[in-house]
């Protein structure tokens, strides 16, 4: 019986350590932690053009992340790219007349959703369009228009 | 005798094609005798011991000693392009989905598995899975079956525990030694590192490999030839012969898990 009980004790011990290091990858190696506020609500954005932006990007209000982005697809009536965001639970008072703009973290980062608050007194709720969009960057564009305006100058 | 030389493939392939009958016919006997250990518990934590908890420490000094030199080695790429803090996302996506599941089957393979072909391969030798037999016990059922499913419930939570310790062993040498920034190092591990996309799957394929290392090394040791040579040959095959297809399947796995 001894011995048994020893074999029993080691097992659970071992298997209280094996959970314990899963435990350990999915709070504080993965992002399981962030993730768990399945709540919260929707909202939707048309856009010209997202550039890179893709599901789980971040959407973040004043560098702060505030959700994350659901869904990202294609309106073949309009031509545009219709994204939809889950705001978190917590952050309900989103003025009506925000804007919404495609950033680039740093020159090579990956893109997210920044949000700048308007002055409307009037909040934006579950399934409402944020009205104020503006369109990714796209550097190759941009090159372009500089070397259009340069070329403009120099003639 | 004509054709000689196409005869003797065709034994090859034949016994080939036989070794892997017989091979899943065993898995399927294991399997069904899953009752087995829920009528004797006792006897899947003595193989859960054996397996799992005698194989701790190598997969933990192990996987603290591989986290550490992804720290050192990673610093020195990611620094080539200023992207230090990156550090401990290539830490722990690496761990997490590669070289945690893919060393610890390997470590398994060598320190458990050639040890479940030998005792196997010794009761054949010595006649005492016959006794068995003899006795109305089902050796299948009594000393098989628990043996497999303690290796394919230990795999896992080694695999697990690997990973941990690895990417503490990281932390260790990138912020330790290195001097990359504590909480970049965790934040952009925890925004990279998804937790479906790569524990979990991780975790399947570390289940996958219990099934393989262990299937494998119980089927060396009951198919061997009961004597001293027989039962050391199984042996080294069980390693071999397991290393080998824990990393084919890696490939196979891998390219449907994260291959889009």
């Amino acid at each position: 019986m001894g011995k048994q009980h020893r074999i029993e004790v080691m097992v659970g011990t071992f298997m209280v350590l094996g959970f314990l290091a899963l435990f350990f990858l999915a709070m504080r190696v993965s992002n399981l932690s962030l993730d768990t506020d399945a709540d919260g609500y929707r909202l939707s954005a048309r856009f010209a053009n997202v550039g890179s932006l893709k599901v789980r990007s971040p959407v973040t209000m004043a560098g702060v992340r505030i959700g994350r982005v659901e869904e990202v697809r294609f309106d073949k009536a309009t031509y545009e790219a219709v994204v939809i965001v889950r705001i978190d639970a917590g952050i309900d008072t989103i003025p009506e007349d925000t804007f919404a703009n495609v950033f680039t973290s740093g020159l090579l980062g990956e893109q997210y959703l920044g949000l700048e608050p308007g002055g409307s007194q009037d909040y934006l709720r579950d399934g409402d369009e944020i009205a104020n969009t503006q369109s990714a960057l796209v550097l190759e564009q941009m090159i372009g228009q500089f070397l259009f305006k340069k070329a403009g100058e120099s003639g | 005798m004509r054709f000689e030389s196409l005869a003797r493939l065709g034994r090859v392939g034949l016994g080939a094609l036989e070794r892997l009958g017989r091979g899943h016919l065993l898995l399927v006997g294991i399997v069904l005798g899953v009752g087995e250990i829920l009528r004797r518990p006792g006897l899947l934590w003595a193989q859960i011991f054996n397996i799992g908890v005698l194989s701790l420490l190598i997969v933990g000094v192990s996987g603290l000693f591989v986290g550490m030199v992804l720290g050192l080695q990673g610093y020195y790429v990611l620094a080539q392009f200023g992207a230090e803090q990156s550090l401990g996302v290539m830490v722990a996506t690496s761990l997490v989905r590669e070289l945690g599941p893919v060393v610890t089957a390997l470590l398994v393979a060598g320190r458990a598995g050639s040890a479940l072909t030998a005792e196997i391969g010794l009761m054949k030798a010595t006649e005492q899975l016959s006794g068995l037999e003899m006795m109305a016990v089902d050796p299948i059922r009594r000393i098989l079956t628990p043996r497999f499913f303690g290796g394919v419930l230990a795999m896992p939570l080694l695999a697990a525990i690997f990973s941990a310790v690895g990417v503490i062993g990281g932390y260790f040498v990138g912020v330790g030694l290195l001097g990359v920034d504590d909480g970049a190092f965790w934040s952009q591990m925890q925004s990279k590192v998804d937790f479906e996309e790569d524990v979990v799957n991780g975790m399947i394929k570390s289940l996958v490999f219990g099934v393989v290392v262990t299937w494998i090394a119980l089927f060396q040791g009951y198919d061997s030839v009961p004597t001293a040579e027989g039962v050391s040959r199984a042996t080294t095959r069980s390693v071999v012969h397991a290393a080998l297809v824990v990393l084919g399947v890696d490939f196979v796995l891998t390219a449907l898990m994260f291959g889009d």
